[in-house]
């Protein structure tokens, strides 16, 4: 018994509900959240209900600012604005939805087998981590991006999530190490636990508000990637629509046709703030340090 | 010390010629410099495609490993890094643009850590009141705004000023306005007034992530016992934490200013694209673009010496701030 007792009581998994209602009540999360639903309704529901098709041209209207008919007013080929962002949108979103779990993912086995294992792996692993650091991954991300771009959008999610997890890896293996140490864990590995069975039970439960606000800080930050890398003309290419071709397309005339580039821009920041409001409020409940000093 | 900065600086070494290698795998694979040949009139016969590959030792033929052995000791017999697409010496190339990168980078890393690190220290000691409140929600703004909308909005503010002042007070495109007559306090005035805005579209970047950093180690710093200690012996509030708060807390921003050197790195290259600058980070997207490999090999091995530097500095400054790491 003295065994469950003592694998049972550090379990944070327990306190589930908790750390939702302590998220929903921090303001921050309550806009983050609101903000984020809307846009993801927007993004799911605005292409069907509008009246434009994002690749068809409105032979009427070459340029137009935004008008009753053309919300977000059109490009030079007169295709309709408000849907080729919306669009757009759906394809930045998935991107960061992909990118931001996997990149988590990867940080979370790298990082807890590292830490976990100690001696020679890791110190393979520490030695891995410091090499992709040596590089800024957005270098390597552009020496990608073409060859992913070609490849579609999840080719794209899969390069940003390759070259996203290292910082993150090294925070879940230091969290690894000091678990290896903890009374329940060697209470299990002495039973006899296999060492996978430790990782999925033991460690990678307690690291689980870590990898929490990881993923959804990491949703942010492929989203802001995507756009970038679409930005520098390096990431997907025509036809496909993301928030990143839609800015390469609009900056250049961001001072002659303002709607082109403020639109996407507006909906890229509102997007990622909403999403780090969330993953920050996240951090907040999960982490027992901050307490309830902020209420 | 020393002896501690020389073993990591040789770690650092080790690591960043390790990073280059790969990155001169990385950019063989995903670069097709044949492409540039193909679909021209008239056609080019392939012999002629062949050696002019062969001339830039990038031809699809050799295997990699053997160009890699081949550019390496190039570079480390004669300290060329081969020739660009455009027959230009790599080398020639990166010393005509890394001044450029270098003065954005640096001025602009710099006033983004003071900046961070003073808005962070600011928030931290007035937690949840006003100040606080104010510059966590812009540094949460600014975070979500990538670097090129960042431009566009001080862009757009620097027309405004110009056109209610009447003429050109901010010019932004480029790093000197070409042809200027006046002598060199004109010129060096030009070139200060087109630093302007990019410097601030970099800092601002900065001092937003480091803002939240330094908040983070500041909180942590003041619940801890020596600040307590401080002022229970008579210290006033601002000499704790002066003292004993800021000192200790930039202890972890030291190896945090190694992690976010690579942000930063990004930030400098999509800022002088944004503003039209003749950087390093404009030089490795068209090598990307032209799928020159010569080129984006020289850009990331500049890189990686930029990191190993920086690397390196952030252990001074650790080793400086913390007496610990001295032995």
């Amino acid at each position: 018994m003295a065994v469950t007792d003592l694998t049972a009581a550090p379990t944070p998994g327990s306190g589930a509900p908790g750390v939702l209602r302590r998220t929903v009540r921090a303001p921050q999360a309550r806009v983050g959240l609101a903000v984020l639903a809307l846009v993801v309704l927007a993004a799911v529901l605005g292409p069907v209900l509008s009246r434009w098709d994002p690749f068809t041209s409105d032979v009427t209207a070459f340029g137009r600012p935004p008008t009753a008919l053309h919300w977000f007013g059109t490009d030079s080929s007169g295709r309709d604005l408000f849907v080729r962002t919306l669009v757009g949108l759906r394809t930045s979103l998935a991107v960061g939805l992909v990118a931001g779990p996997l990149s988590t993912l990867v940080a979370a086995v790298v990082g807890a087998v590292g830490g976990y294992l100690g001696g020679r792996v890791d110190r393979v692993v520490v030695w891995g981590i410091d090499l992709a650091l040596v590089l800024p991954s957005f270098y390597l991300l552009v020496l990608l991006a073409p060859t992913a771009g070609r490849a579609g959008w999840f080719a794209v999610a899969l390069a940003i999530a390759l070259l996203g997890w290292m910082v993150m890896a090294r925070l879940v293996r230091a969290q690894a190490r000091s678990l290896r140490r903890r009374d329940f864990v060697t209470a299990a590995r002495f039973l006899g636990v296999p060492t996978g069975a430790v990782l999925r039970r033991h460690v990678l439960p307690h690291l689980a508000s870590l990898l929490v606000v990881d993923a959804t800080l990491g949703v942010a930050a492929a989203v802001l990637t995507e756009a970038t890398l679409g930005w520098v003309g390096l990431g997907l290419g025509p036809p496909a629509v993301s928030l990143g071709t839609l800015l390469a397309a609009g900056s250049a005339s961001a001072v002659t046709r303002p709607w082109l580039f403020w639109f996407p821009a507006g909906l890229l920041v509102v997007t990622v703030l909403a999403t780090s409001l969330v993953g920050d409020a996240l951090r907040d409940a999960l982490d027992p340090t901050t307490g309830t000093a902020g209420e | 010390m020393l002896r501690f900065l020389l073993r990591r600086a040789a770690g650092y070494g080790v690591l960043a010629t390790v990073a280059t290698a790969l990155g001169y795998v990385l950019a063989s694979l995903t670069l097709h410099p044949a492409a540039r040949y193909a679909g021209r009139t008239p056609p080019v016969p392939p012999s002629v495609v062949h050696a002019e590959l062969a001339a830039l030792g990038v031809d699809p033929g050799v295997p990699v490993p053997a160009r890699l052995w081949h550019w390496l000791t190039e570079l480390v017999t004669h300290g060329s890094l081969g020739l660009s697409v455009r027959g230009v010496p790599v080398t020639a190339e990166i010393a005509a643009r890394a001044g450029t990168s270098l003065r954005l980078l640096l001025l602009g890393s710099l006033l983004g850590a003071l900046l961070g690190v003073a808005v962070g220290t600011w928030g931290a000691s007035r937690q949840y009141r006003w100040p606080d409140r104010v510059t966590t929600v812009g540094s949460f703004v600014l975070l979500a705004t990538p670097p090129f909308v960042l431009a566009v909005v001080l862009m757009t503010l620097a027309v405004r000023l110009d056109s209610a002042a009447g003429r050109t007070l901010v010019p932004f495109t480029g790093e000197y306005t070409p042809g200027l007559a006046g002598g060199w306090p004109a010129q060096l005035g030009d070139r200060a007034a087109h630093l302007l805005l990019p410097t601030l579209c970099l800092a601002l970047g900065t001092a937003a992530t480091w803002s939240r950093y330094q908040r983070a180690a500041m909180l942590d710093v003041l619940a801890a016992d020596h600040v307590r200690t401080a002022r229970s012996m008579g210290h006033t509030r601002r000499s704790a934490l002066w003292r004993h708060g800021v000192r200790v807390a930039l202890i972890p921003m030291s190896t945090f200013f190694a992690y976010s050197f690579g942000l930063i790195l990004t930030g400098a290259a999509i800022t002088e694209l944004a503003f039209s600058w003749h950087g390093m980070g404009e030089y490795l997207v068209r090598s990307v673009v032209d799928d020159d490999v010569n080129a984006a090999a020289g850009t990331v091995l500049f890189t990686a010496v930029l990191v190993l530097l920086a690397g390196v500095l952030a252990d001074v400054l650790h080793a400086a701030l913390d007496p610990r790491v001295r032995t």
